[in-house]
């Protein structure tokens, strides 16, 4: 048992939990603003989100990070300040998507692998360099007959894992996002059955790979029936849904983060965990809209997005109410 | 994925999680006295008392016959095969004695080592053949949970990733088993103090092991709300010249189970594996004040840390029945309090509570 090989120096291991901690402090969450949308729009979207963290001043901010798209991680506002540096000035945690996308696993129902393990080290040094200190990686799971068949959860896991270890390694913390999607007509319990199965297979794989557990940030579904499915569930049903399946699956750690309903704070079940936000459309949408593209609508778009943040964090603390379903949603 | 074939009912589920929790309620533990025949043989041996069905016999009578008021400390009981049919000398089973007293029974159900060939000398637990037919008889008899301890020693190229799979698997399909009768699986992943490893090294081992098991307990579709943990502290092994405190103890222990062991379970009840009374008491204290999250109860299932003294005091003597009977009081109180973390030592504990009760790559 080669355990004389530890993974992380004590500094790291210091750093680590410092920086998750950070993004999930009490009432905190993370806006993810790394769609692939545009560039033109990926940008605006980026100036939105550092004029807002501006304009909360003085202001508790709301949001403890902000995931960036490579690309947005290396531009500035329009007076030349880097996002990074906005977003820090505000007390702020930058936090880069490093996945490159989908490719298909072959002999499987249109299952697919995430890719972008090649020179991702390289690219951890250099994004920590450029202020990011926490990662994200998406790997998506399909609900099906026969899915997600246990080579896609395995080769999920494995690579969820691998990339976990890099990021570590180059003082970065990993949001650990192993997705299933809600495309389907499958009821709440088989949602629960396979985040299950999911969970435990992805923190076998993090065990497998020596990763240090206090500095990583798991991002999972909530547990909600298919889009497709005829019957309704109340939010608390959800809420209990979810927290179940946290419970039987992800070690009782406290700084973990991600995904939260007003009613799973509510859930009467114990939940050793911080349960926070990390939304991309959720916070975006009206935002987005409220925008049109065009600049003289920028103040309506942000206040949009404070009010969606606020709201959010509200319900992080158990005290808070249009379907964004995309099909198929990659990104 | 065939979340549609569900391996239990809500109501089979309800009532596994009901025993689990009136275990380890309100502080209380698991008194380990399933002692197979030849390892009883070893405790009387040390008294000199002879290893007879009757002196067996007696000394759980003396145990099980103490005051009413032990159903404070002791939620639980696992016995051995022979101990469950066994009766008081007014002919009253014991397992009935017990239930009265509102313990929990439980039974052994694992049937010793066999060699993993290819391996340093490493085993896996037998006992899975008629398991279910055991069980469902047992369940009938009196029990409403098992006991399966898996073995894993560190050592030179071990545990190898085959025993600790191995074990893992065996402990999964026993506890599958166990539920599918209606009782609850109490999880042994015993990583033996055998050895001069330091504290650091059995953690990671002990990490390595219980995630494992946990990956194995999903795998096989147990319902880990209606089960209970058994497994070593992370102490150094017993032949390291450093020594450490119970709070470093309690540190090591505590972040290893909160990095693997899932909330859902609802107790973690060590096994003493060897260490002195006094010691498996106090560690057990630390551990429950140690500032980490601690989302399950964690309390005690032992053996030797709760009997050495009441052995002692017996001596295979009818005549000494009182004595023994406050011998073992007193242990389980002291232990119930240091499962909530209020321990006091007063430092008048007797020899026998500060003797060491290691032996080497025990078997029971």
């Amino acid at each position: 048992m080669p355990y004389r090989y530890p993974a992380r120096t004590p500094e790291q291991r210091k750093e680590l939990p410092d920086i998750a901690h950070r993004i999930v402090a009490p009432g905190k969450g993370i806006l993810a603003a790394d769609d692939p949308l545009a560039p033109r729009t990926r940008r605006r979207t980026g100036a939105s989100t550092a004029s807002c963290a501006d304009r909360r001043r003085p202001r508790q901010p709301r949001l403890g990070g902000v995931i960036l798209f490579h690309e947005t991680l290396y531009q500035k506002t329009d007076d030349g300040r880097p996002f990074p540096q906005v977003i820090k000035s505000k007390g702020g945690v930058v936090d880069i998507k490093v996945d490159k996308g989908v490719g298909p696993l072959a002999g499987t129902n249109g299952k697919t692998t995430t890719q972008g393990l090649d020179g991702l080290s390289e690219r951890g040094a250099q994004d920590k360099k450029g202020g990011a200190d926490f990662a994200k990686w998406r790997c998506v799971l399909k609900f099906g007959e026969h899915t997600p068949s246990a080579l896609a959860i395995m080769e999920s896991a494995n690579v969820l894992a691998r990339y976990a270890s890099i990021c570590q390694q180059n003082g970065i913390v990993p949001i650990v996002e192993p997705e299933v999607l809600p495309d389907g007509d499958h009821d709440l319990k088989g949602c629960q059955y396979v985040t299950e199965k999911v969970l435990a297979a992805v923190y076998k794989a993090l065990s497998d790979r020596h990763i240090y557990l206090e500095g990583t940030l798991p991002k999972p579904n909530m547990v909600t029936p298919g889009q497709a499915c005829t019957h309704k569930y109340s939010h608390e049903e959800t809420a209990m849904a979810t927290v179940t399946a946290l419970r039987r699956t992800v070690p009782p750690l406290e700084e973990e983060a991600s995904i939260n309903l007003n009613a799973i704070n509510k859930c009467p079940l114990l939940k050793p965990w911080a349960l926070t936000f990390s939304y991309g459309r959720a916070l975006q949408a009206s935002a987005l809209k409220a925008w049109g593209g065009k600049k003289e609508n920028l103040k309506a778009a942000q206040e949009e997005y404070i009010k969606r943040a606020l709201a959010n964090s509200l319900a992080c603390r158990g005290s808070a109410s249009q379907s964004l379903f995309i099909s198929n949603h990659a990104y | 994925m065939a979340h549609q074939f569900p391996a239990l009912t809500s109501e089979q589920k309800k009532e596994l999680a009901e025993i689990a929790q009136c275990i380890v309620a309100n502080g209380k533990g698991i008194l380990a006295a399933d002692e197979s025949v030849g390892t009883m043989g070893n405790r009387l041996q040390r008294i000199k008392v002879e290893n007879t069905e009757e002196n067996r016999r007696q000394f759980r009578e003396i145990l099980f016959t103490v005051d009413n008021s032990i159903n404070q400390s002791i939620g639980g009981v696992i016995l051995f095969h022979e101990t469950l049919y066994q009766k008081d000398s007014q002919g009253k089973l014991f397992r009935n004695i017990l239930k009265e007293k509102g313990i929990v029974v439980g039974i052994k159900l694992d049937q010793g080592g066999a060699p993993l060939a290819g391996t340093n000398k490493e085993t896996t637990i037998q006992g899975l053949d008629g398991l279910s037919e055991r069980c469902a008889q047992y369940k009938k008899d009196g029990a409403d949970f098992g006991k399966w301890r898996a073995v894993l020693r560190i050592d030179n190229q071990c545990p190898s990733k085959l025993a600790i799979q191995e074990n893992a698997n065996a402990l999964a399909r026993y506890a599958s088993i166990c539920q599918q009768n209606g009782l609850v699986p109490i999880v042994e992943p015993e990583v033996i103090p055998d050895g001069d490893h330091d504290l650091e090294h059995c953690q990671y081992v002990t990490e390595k092991v219980l995630a494992a098991v946990y990956k194995a307990l999903n795998d096989h579709h147990v319902y880990l709300e209606g089960t209970l943990l058994k497994p070593n502290m992370v102490t150094a092994g017993h032949a390291c010249t450093k020594k450490y405190t119970p709070e470093q103890v309690a540190m090591a222990t505590v972040t290893a189970l909160h990095r693997t062991v899932p909330a859902a379970v609802p107790g973690i009840c060590f096994l003493s594996g060897g260490m002195s009374e006094e010691d498996a008491t106090l560690n057990l204290n630390a551990i429950n004040l140690c500032p980490l999250p601690k989302p399950w109860k964690l309390s005690f299932s032992y053996g030797r840390a709760l009997q050495a003294s009441a052995l002692a005091a017996w001596g295979g003597k009818a005549a000494n029945k009182k004595a023994t009977q406050e011998a073992f009081m007193k242990r389980a109180l002291a232990n119930c309090q240091a499962a909530k973390g209020q321990y006091v030592h007063t430092g008048s504990s007797g020899a026998a509570s500060s003797q060491s009760l290691f032996t080497a790559c025990y078997t029971y």
